[in-house]
């Protein structure tokens, strides 16, 4: 994967009359993992979401700014979603499998991209599973539905899927919070493990998370960039008063 | 009323009274849904029960045989001896209803996949109640449609005289269209916003997303529609009684006169005698029919059952 910057550039995003997201200029230095943190309704999902132009979906949204990818801005209207869209994966909170066959679920993208041979998929499935650590758990059943599998496995499967696609950069939006304890250890492992090849943009909830999995992190309040830091100087030493307050729990 | 013992344990005097009075009313409400619950019931098996009864006397007592009934070709009721082969109608009403259907399936769908993904506003506001309109319009007036518009058109498209399979089948499928496309948008309304969000998400189009992931997902519900559709179209007398033509014989085209289950029942039940052997072998098509239905609703029962999986 050749080295590419990504970052943003006075990203705005509208709902209708609503400011959601005010003019955020931050940069994802690449294999890193990056948090994004604040209180609900905040922006940090309407932001993340707008990476991929996944809010082009929502009727309203507004987008104004600039998103680069190496020298593509992909906020321009001539940008290909489609092909974007392959170059970045992403994660929801709550696992939305496909209803079809564990080998199917992850099959699905490339065949969208026109890989038909079979033995290509075969080896791409394979791959995707190892690297979610899913493949010991499932290799025996790949013709099971995805639905079969607990909650953990399933949004492991949904992260093997969007890793078929081979992109450079995932966006997970709480990819943990609809899971146990014991998934959500897992999930924070394989984000450790994937860093070595992937940018990840996580956004979460959960303080002790976003300390332990990322490099460095964002903190949103009410629509804006509040402080970006590394995640160790964020949570031992913040600049900002308001930080602080949310990072010890004292609102939010 | 015994108020000491209460008094002592509540403390409150109203307590036996209050008590009396919802269960007094819940009594009431139990009886009344329980009053509802076995008139219905009651009804249904009546009806089923009558049928099934007058359908069953020709086999039973009137020396008609089951088979001769199912795969004769000849109805003559009334001639020497009376015959009753049921075939050309039980054929009629499959090709009609499964023609309708595969007329009005891809339209339908299609009708769906505009309201629910390509233009949600308009669709609601504007094609749904068009499509919703369609269901409210009596049959009669389709037969009459179909009589002044389909089959002038079929007779001077093609040989023959217009009516027939065609033309009934046409008719059908614009009466059954709000059944398909009514469930098929409900079935894609119901699919979680995730799913979609994950197609696309992959760097699938929208033509993907539908074809690949939408389409394969909700095709029980979408089955669910054309079965009901056919049960409907299977069901239905008078618009294609007025457009097929009546002649009770198997057809060697689509554009030649045939007939149904349902347009022969209509046609000559007043011309029968209650309890002769011509008037109980149409309870007996009427006793297929029934049985037909049912076999549509348990069609149903299954592809809801694959649905919840």
């Amino acid at each position: 994967m050749s080295a590419q910057s990504f970052y943003t550039k006075e990203l705005s995003v509208y709902y209708g009359e609503k400011h959601a997201v005010k003019r955020v200029s931050m940069d994802f230095p690449e294999r890193q993992v990056v948090a994004l943190i604040g209180p609900s309704g905040c922006g940090k999902s309407t932001f993340l979401r707008s990476l991929n132009r996944m809010n082009d979906l929502i009727s309203g949204a507004r987008i104004e700014g600039k998103v680069w990818i190496g020298d593509q801005n992909i906020i321009d209207p001539s940008t290909d979603v489609v092909q974007l869209r392959q170059r970045i994966g992403m994660v929801w909170q709550r696992p939305n499998p496909f209803h079809k066959s564990i080998y199917e679920n992850i099959a699905f993208g490339p065949r969208y991209h026109g890989v038909r041979n079979r033995k290509e998929l075969d080896e791409i499935v394979e791959t995707c599973l190892r690297k979610t650590a899913l493949w010991d758990e499932v290799k025996d059943r790949l013709n099971q539905s995805g639905l079969a599998l607990s909650g953990g496995q399933q949004q492991r499967l949904c992260i093997a899927r969007s890793l078929a696609v081979q992109p450079s950069i995932l966006l997970m939006d709480e990819p943990a919070s609809a899971l146990d304890p014991v998934s959500t250890a897992k999930i924070e492992e394989l984000i450790s493990e994937l860093k070595q090849e992937y940018t990840i943009v996580i956004v979460t909830h959960n303080m002790q998370q976003a300390a332990r999995v990322s490099d460095r992190t964002a903190f949103f309040f009410l629509g804006d960039l509040v402080e970006y830091d590394d995640t160790q100087k964020m949570f031992t030493n913040p600049s900002k008063k308001s930080t602080d307050d949310y990072i010890s729990g004292r609102f939010g | 009323m015994n108020l000491p013992a209460t008094k002592s344990q509540n403390g409150s005097p109203n307590k036996p009274k209050k008590w009396r009075k919802h269960i007094l009313e819940e009594a009431r409400g139990k009886v009344f849904v329980y009053f509802c619950v076995f008139l219905l019931v009651v009804t249904i098996f009546s009806i089923v029960y009558f049928i099934a009864s007058r359908g069953l006397a020709p086999f039973i007592s009137q020396g008609v045989s089951l088979k001769d009934m199912l795969f004769g070709l000849k109805w003559k009721p009334e001639g020497e001896p009376p015959l009753f082969g049921a075939l050309p109608f039980l054929f009629g009403s499959f090709t009609t209803s499964v023609l309708a259907a595969l007329i009005a399936a891809p339209l339908g769908f299609c009708a769906s996949v505009f309201m629910t993904e390509i233009m949600p506003k308009f669709g609601r506001t504007v094609l749904q109640p068009a499509i919703e309109l369609l269901a409210g319009i009596p049959s009669v007036v389709y037969g009459f449609v179909g009589l002044s518009v389909v089959v002038p058109f079929l007779r001077d498209t093609f040989p023959g005289q217009g009516i027939g399979i065609l033309a009934g089948a046409i008719v059908l499928s614009i009466m059954i269209l709000p059944t398909v496309t009514t469930i098929g948008t409900d079935a894609l309304r119901s699919l979680p916003n995730g799913l979609k969000e994950g197609s696309y998400a992959l760097g699938a189009t929208r033509w993907q997303t539908i074809y690949r992931m939408i389409l394969p997902t909700t095709l029980p519900s979408l089955l669910t529609g054309i079965v009901l559709g056919i049960a409907r179209a299977f069901g239905e007398a008078l618009a294609v009684q007025m457009v097929i033509g009546n002649a009770p014989h198997i057809p060697h085209s689509l554009f030649e006169s045939a007939t149904t289950l349902t347009s022969i029942i209509t046609l000559e039940m007043g011309n029968t005698t209650s309890g002769s052997l011509h008037n109980n072998a149409l309870w007996s098509l009427a006793l297929i029919l029934l049985l037909m239905t049912f076999l549509f609703v348990f069609i149903v029962r299954m592809l809801e059952r694959r649905v919840k999986r």
